[in-house]
């Protein structure tokens, strides 16, 4: 390709327009936000550089009558089962740029998902199954510290005991961390409403809480990272608890860097840093390099609201994950929030999104299994994030041990997403992972509110259906019950780690 | 009542303006009304920037086109729509050029023997704007005078 390096023209994709249905109208070109569509006027067609497009498939979309197909390139390498595309690609990339190479979205790579290789029980015969439609089924939850015993007045009724602030959940299931500046405000307010309409949580993430959505208090969680933005008093007092984010399954171990011309006027504003700064999150919070200086934090955090919020603390789930759970428990927090390796991010280094971590599966079962023996368990909720995909994704998490989910990446997908893995540009088509006034503002907060409200709905009516046929009436008798649960085509070594039998037996 | 844009939604997609053509043209297509039939839409999206909205007629209280017209093809209803009727057109030009928001388009065929005007009807018999019915993000309502 002319003025272009030789390997630009191995591009993976192509668009494919069918010239007859073209009426150009031009809707792709303008839906296109990375350059591969324009508009010839002196051929009066429609042409492409395929060489960027992302197949994020918006102008496929958008094509009123149909006439746009995104492909991939049918011309390959040579096939080899060691260097793929993928890894030719990557070391063009690497020698044309001497760069890292960024990528956004959660790990892609065929990593075994446990899942898959669960299977949920039901009732014949001897204990008859429920139906939902017409007997009560409760999926609330309780989120935070629960009590090691009841005490009683002497009357033998009334409960002496006192519980912590706990938050109350229509559905196990909440709205993970993603930061204004990662994601938009339009989304942000979509997942605000939908939580607090379906009785849920949804989380700022690192970037602050902007002052459009400090009425949404009740439901919001806000977060505390490595670099602090956005957090002051007030901030931490209009939530209904505080994360502590000590790590993110798409990238353990490093931090964040939202580049400085993404910082604009309300991002800045929010994270309370000057317009045009590079937002900085360290790897490490600088103050933390023990449990017990961690443990000074959730306490400054809780001193600092008056006790009156519980404090989670969110690592990504590493090799001994169930060690550090255990230290997080002892520290004080109210939850540990864990996510595994197929957690999703706005920005990371390819090398670390998709071979750092270990599956959410394991970790689930490996941490609610250390906190037992520890007699710790009824002292943290667990709540599990990084890759689920369904309801019965959630309810098989429940039942191996998990009290809660975040999902981030479902949310995305429910505004539009494609997975095209271009969140990190800044240039998301959709308009999700953006703060481009012209993109954001294909994102209608009030469609996606209204999307969010009904998977919620849709996944509720799904677990609802799968307890009943397990003959069971609420989401708290399935919790680490893992003997309703089978596996298949596991070793006995997986087996023993998820605390399942294999199915037939 | 007419179709009011709501710029803030506007995602300059088009639906629009084909969904005007489609439901205007005699094969109700998309393709055939622009490729076989020569139409054009009525509602048109102006983008500039992060700017953006879909521009059809306002259907003035005291419209310029019905003002200018030379030949009483502009009328302004009971109903307060302001209707063209494209036989009675003589294709003056008139209205294309005093509509303040260039929502009156000049319409000529090709073998040049159909000459007139043509601008949005609020989509006459069928009821419904087609334009507010396509629009994907809610960028356009059909309302009251507000």
């Amino acid at each position: 390709m002319l003025f272009k390096k030789p390997q630009v023209a191995f591009y993976p994709f192509m668009v494919l327009r069918d010239d007859y249905k073209c009426v150009r109208c031009k809707s792709c070109v303008d839906q296109c936000s990375f350059d591969a569509t324009y508009y010839d006027e002196d051929l009066n067609m429609i042409m492409n550089h395929h060489e960027n497009c992302v197949n994020c498939k918006r102008c496929e979309a958008f094509c009123p009558t149909d006439a746009i197909k995104v492909v991939k390139n049918p011309s390959t390498f040579h096939p080899d089962a060691n260097w793929t595309p993928e890894a030719i690609r990557d070391i063009h990339v690497q020698m044309l740029t001497g760069a890292i190479i960024l990528t956004s979205t959660g790990n892609d790579k065929p990593i075994r998902n446990y899942f898959d290789h669960l299977l949920l029980d039901a009732c014949q015969v001897t204990n008859p199954p429920i139906d939902p439609l017409r007997e009560p089924m409760e999926l609330k939850t309780f989120i935070g510290r629960k009590t090691d015993a009841l005490e009683f007045d002497p009357d033998g009724v009334s409960i002496k005991t006192t519980i912590g602030k706990q938050l109350e959940l229509e559905i196990p299931v909440l709205f993970s961390a993603m930061s204004y500046g990662s994601i938009n405000l339009n989304l942000q307010k979509a997942m605000a409403r939908a939580a607090k309409e379906f009785g849920t949580y949804w989380n700022t993430g690192e970037g602050g809480l902007h002052r459009d959505l400090r009425e949404y208090k009740e439901c919001t969680i806000v977060q505390v990272a490595s670099g602090r933005f956005g957090v002051d008093l007030e901030y931490l007092e209009t939530s209904a608890a505080i994360e502590i984010k000590i790590g993110q399954g798409a990238k353990p171990g490093i931090g964040g860097h939202l580049p400085g011309e993404k910082v604009n006027e309300g991002i800045a504003q929010t994270r309370m840093i000057p317009v045009g700064s590079d937002a900085i999150s360290p790897a490490p919070h600088h103050d933390i390099y023990s449990i017990e200086d961690l443990r000074q934090l959730i306490y400054a955090l809780k001193e600092a609201t008056n006790y009156e919020k519980p404090v989670f603390v969110k690592i990504a789930a590493v090799h001994n994950v169930a060690a550090i759970a255990c230290g997080i428990a002892h520290a004080g927090a109210d939850a540990v929030v864990i996510d595994g390796v197929r957690g999703g991010t706005g920005a990371t280094p390819k090398s670390l999104r998709d071979h750092v971590g270990i599956p959410i599966e394991l970790a689930i079962a490996a941490v609610d299994d250390r906190l037992r023996k520890e007699g710790l368990r009824n002292q943290v909720s667990l709540i599990a994030a990084g890759g689920f995909r369904s309801a019965v994704d959630v309810l098989k998490a429940v039942a191996l041990g998990a009290d809660a989910v975040y999902i981030g990446t479902v949310a995305k997908l429910a505004a539009g997403c494609t997975q095209c893995q271009q969140c990190h540009t800044g240039r998301c088509a959709w308009g999700i992972t953006t703060n481009d006034p012209r993109l954001a503002k294909r994102l209608n907060p009030d469609i996606v509110a209204e999307n969010l409200y009904n998977l919620l709905r849709a996944w509720a009516h799904d677990i609802k259906e799968l307890l009943g046929a397990m003959g069971i009436n609420a989401i708290e008798s399935i919790r680490g019950n893992r003997l309703r649960l089978r596996s298949w085509g596991l070793t006995e070594q997986e087996n023993k780690i998820l605390g399942v039998l294999p199915a037939g037996m | 009542m007419k179709v009011y844009p709501i710029e803030e939604n506007c995602i300059s997609c088009r639906y629009c303006e084909v969904a005007c053509t489609m439901v205007h043209s005699a094969s109700k297509d998309p393709v055939k009304a622009y490729k076989l039939e020569g139409l054009l839409p009525r509602a048109t999206v102006e983008v500039k920037g992060a700017v953006s909205l879909s521009l059809m007629c306002r259907h003035c209280k005291h419209p310029f086109c019905f003002d200018s017209c030379i030949s009483g093809a502009i009328q302004v209803g009971e109903d307060g729509k302001v209707y063209l009727d494209e036989e009675r057109c003589v294709g003056c030009w008139n209205c294309v050029l005093v509509c303040p928001f260039g929502a009156a388009h000049p319409f000529i065929s090709d073998n040049e023997k159909k000459r007139h005007s043509f601008k949005c009807d609020l989509c006459g018999d069928r009821g419904f704007p087609a334009c507010v019915e396509a629009c994907p993000n809610r960028a356009l309502v059909y309302d009251f005078e507000r």
